[in-house]
């Protein structure tokens, strides 16, 4: 199928996919980018700790989220039966393939020939605009971050802010190249000129598409943030309106809903609502509205217990913003649709180890993502369980070669006469290192950039052998 | 237990220290080679403060290398061999955020046997040790420099170092203390991914190196001596940082006046 095909080639081809490179290739991703993160991140994380009980949100949330993801075959039959209650026709799809199938019905049934899209995480699994292409379909994306993308021919860098690569400068070069407007760089102007080519397009289209940010079990509607209004046009203008929604976003009861909105916007755009909240509840007369429930992988990571809170993710963006890696390398270089920790920890699920495996490794560790992500979500540990489970199966880190390498290591890490061997000849390594003529692997990775510690003469437990029995009493 | 606390990072409970009691040093493998001018100090320190110490020179390794880079099954070995090592001792200090957090949160990620996760439970970190422990802030130290500390991650939010180094450094006679801007981002060390992505690894030890360079400081001190590691041998290639020298924290705590 198509849209698989697509997704693999463009994975092969990202950073931490090459199959020539033997490590992480990295690329540097935009300044733009680092700097925009960076500076959300502080900004977002100012309004976080200015709420006094922000911990207890963050643990509420948490809560009800295990209570949703540990509960999903009850609420997802709720939410069905309530939906279709309301009018709504619910398809059930087990993976990419299966939802497009669906949604190319659709466009049949009702003989679509233009779509209007609002912002969709789910889409871009599907590779919704390539697929609809494929049949002849236009389908326009109508935030603006994702209308530059598309007008660009890119893939979003960002969860939220999928064109964060670009400055306004780049946004003005690029009207200009491609809707033929007079080059600016003003925001407002920028801003208007889209505006202009955007609005017209709601009216025309036979089809709105729409992802989904919380689905409500006990009274059957979606609900929708946005900022600019696209996603309220293109649900609401079109006769038929199709919303695509992950299995994991259903949320037991309406009643929960404010404890989302609150640390989603926070934690997304450093707002403390968005501009428009929608809760739809069905099908207004006239209209059309179909709702795919998508699995896609998700239940993979249902199988595996210490990786299931990976589901509760809420896709605020804050664990991209926090990323140091992340800030630096940019979101193409994770290659599927989820960069950043979170991108690091979904996707070996949702598109296999044998190609993501290497995903886990590009982090230091540091926890800031953990730290910040409002629906507590253990991504550090996962990262680690990840990385476990990559060299045990078919990945491209699995490594005999490493495995021995390690095997020796814990071999000579078993008592301390096989440590002292070991690392004497460590110390002899680095004391002869600066008299090779160039350093090979490992050695080379660390002094391209860096000097190598000094050997001290003498190492901690022969001075204890010699002065240890003094520190066995306690002194005076 | 672990909550989190006002300053958003985890606030353990910790258990009081009878007087007399041994304790034991877990010195880690680099400290041991590369500096061992820290356990030295480590030992002063512990041992001007009336505790009897011990150093089981059967140690070796805390497993974290081989536990972050997935090879968990090795890692065990070696956690195993460590749990063996110190099971007879209360408390166990270590001079390293990174090490003391691998094991007392992530033995029992590495290891399901619940002996071993509760060795790991009685490792401390020096400067919690002394604050959080032993109660003390002030250890009488002299050291007239302008120093910065950098808070390795590890520590910083897995075991909720961050008050405690800062607290005993202000205390330290005629040091003055240079705040480091964005003390809180990552240095780029992370083990094995400073020779996995390099690239990556030394672009973020930069940005801290300039950091460190702009806060005003002639030493920059750590918990953690494997960031400095990192950090400080990129800098040693900087004519413009060459003066900066490092230091772990027990170095500065261990000096006199």
């Amino acid at each position: 199928m198509t849209a698989v095909h697509s997704q693999q080639v463009s994975l092969r081809g990202a950073a931490f996919w090459k199959a020539e490179n033997k490590g992480l290739a990295e690329p540097h991703g935009s300044k733009a980018l680092g700097e925009s993160a960076e500076r959300s991140s502080k900004h977002n994380r100012q309004i976080a700790m200015a709420i006094p009980y922000w911990e207890e949100w963050r643990e509420a949330a948490h809560q009800i989220k295990r209570y949703a993801i540990f509960h999903l075959d009850d609420l997802l039959v709720q939410f069905e039966k309530n939906l279709t209650a309301r009018g709504c026709i619910v398809l059930w799809a087990k993976d990419a393939e299966e939802a497009n199938q669906h949604l190319l019905n659709i466009v049949k049934k009702h003989n679509v020939k233009t779509v209007v899209k609002s912002k969709s995480m789910v889409s871009e699994e599907m590779e919704v605009n390539h697929v609809l292409a494929s049949v002849g379909v236009k389908a326009l994306e109508t935030d603006l971050g994702e209308y530059l993308v598309q007008l660009a021919g890119q893939r979003p860098t960002h969860i939220v802010t999928p064109a964060l690569h670009l400055s306004a400068s780049d946004v003005g070069r690029l009207f200009a190249e491609k809707l033929g407007e007079p080059f600016t760089s003003e925001h407002e102007k920028l801003t208007d000129i889209a505006r202009r080519h955007l609005r017209e397009e709601y009216l025309r289209a036979d089809m709105g598409i729409s992802g989904c940010n919380f689905g409500l079990a006990d009274t059957g509607a979606i609900c929708i943030v946005e900022n600019e209004g696209n996603a309220g046009l293109s649900i609401s203008a079109p006769p038929v309106h199709v919303a695509l929604i992950g299995i994991e976003k259903v949320i037991p009861s309406i009643d929960y809903l404010p404890q989302f909105l609150n640390l989603l916007a926070r934690s997304g755009t450093g707002q403390k609502l968005t501009t428009y909240t929608h809760i739809i509840h069905g099908a207004t007369p006239g209209r059309t509205f179909y709702v795919i429930l998508i699995d896609n992988g998700r239940t993979n990571v249902l199988k595996d217990p210490a990786a299931r809170t990976a589901l509760f993710c809420i896709r605020c963006g804050a664990c991209l913003n926090a990323c140091p890696v992340y800030r630096r390398v940019g979101g193409w270089a994770y290659g599927w649709v989820y960069p950043g920790p979170i991108g690091s920890i979904l996707t070996p699920h949702l598109v296999g180890f044998d190609q993501a495996g290497k995903l886990p490794f590009a982090s230091s560790l540091c926890g800031a993502c953990g730290e910040v992500c409002p629906v507590k979500i253990d991504i550090p540990h996962q990262l680690v369980h990840l990385r476990h489970r990559a060299v045990n199966t078919k990945s491209p880190v699995r490594s005999p070669l490493e495995r021995l390498i390690w095997n020796a290591w814990s071999w000579a890490m078993g008592g301390p006469l096989r440590y002292r061997l070991t690392m004497g000849f460590v110390r002899i390594g680095v004391r002869l290192a600066k008299f090779l003529p160039f350093h090979p692997a490992q050695l080379g990775a660390w002094t391209r950039g860096r000097d190598l510690p000094l050997v001290p003469p003498t190492t901690f437990r022969s001075w204890w052998r010699r002065y240890g029995k003094r520190f066995q009493q306690p002194s005076g | 237990m672990v909550r989190i606390g006002e300053n958003g990072l985890p606030q353990w409970d910790y258990p009081t220290y009878d007087r007399g009691e041994k304790v034991a040093l877990f010195i880690p493998c680099y400290i041991d080679q590369f500096y061992p001018q820290i356990a030295e100090a480590t030992a002063e320190i512990l041992h001007r403060l009336g505790i009897p110490l011990v150093f089981p020179e059967e140690q070796t390794c805390c497993g974290q290398p081989a536990f972050n880079s997935g090879y968990w099954e090795e890692a065990r070995r070696v956690i195993r061999h460590f749990a063996k090592v110190f099971r007879p001792y209360r408390y166990i200090v270590c001079p390293s955020g990174s090490c003391s957090a691998m094991c007392r949160v992530f033995f029992g990620q590495a290891d399901p046997d619940p002996a071993t996760t509760e060795v790991g439970s009685r490792v401390f970190e020096l400067t919690e040790f002394l604050v959080n422990i032993l109660g003390v802030t002030d250890l009488g130290a002299r050291f007239p420099h302008k120093v910065t500390m950098h808070s390795g991650c590890h520590g910083r939010r897995e075991l909720g170092i961050f008050d405690q180094p800062i607290s005993l450094l202000k205390n330290v006679k005629d040091l003055v203390y240079c705040e480091l801007p964005n003390i809180e981002e990552c240095c780029g060390f992370g083990g094995t991914f400073s020779v996995k992505m390099p690239g990556t690894s030394i672009a973020m030890g930069e940005t801290k190196a300039a950091n460190i360079l702009r806060s005003g400081a002639d030493v920059v001190t750590s918990v953690d001596i494997s960031c400095l590691m990192h950090v400080g041998g990129i800098m040693r290639r900087k004519p413009e940082m060459r003066h900066i020298r490092v230091m772990h924290i027990a170095e500065i705590l261990n000096t006199r006046g």
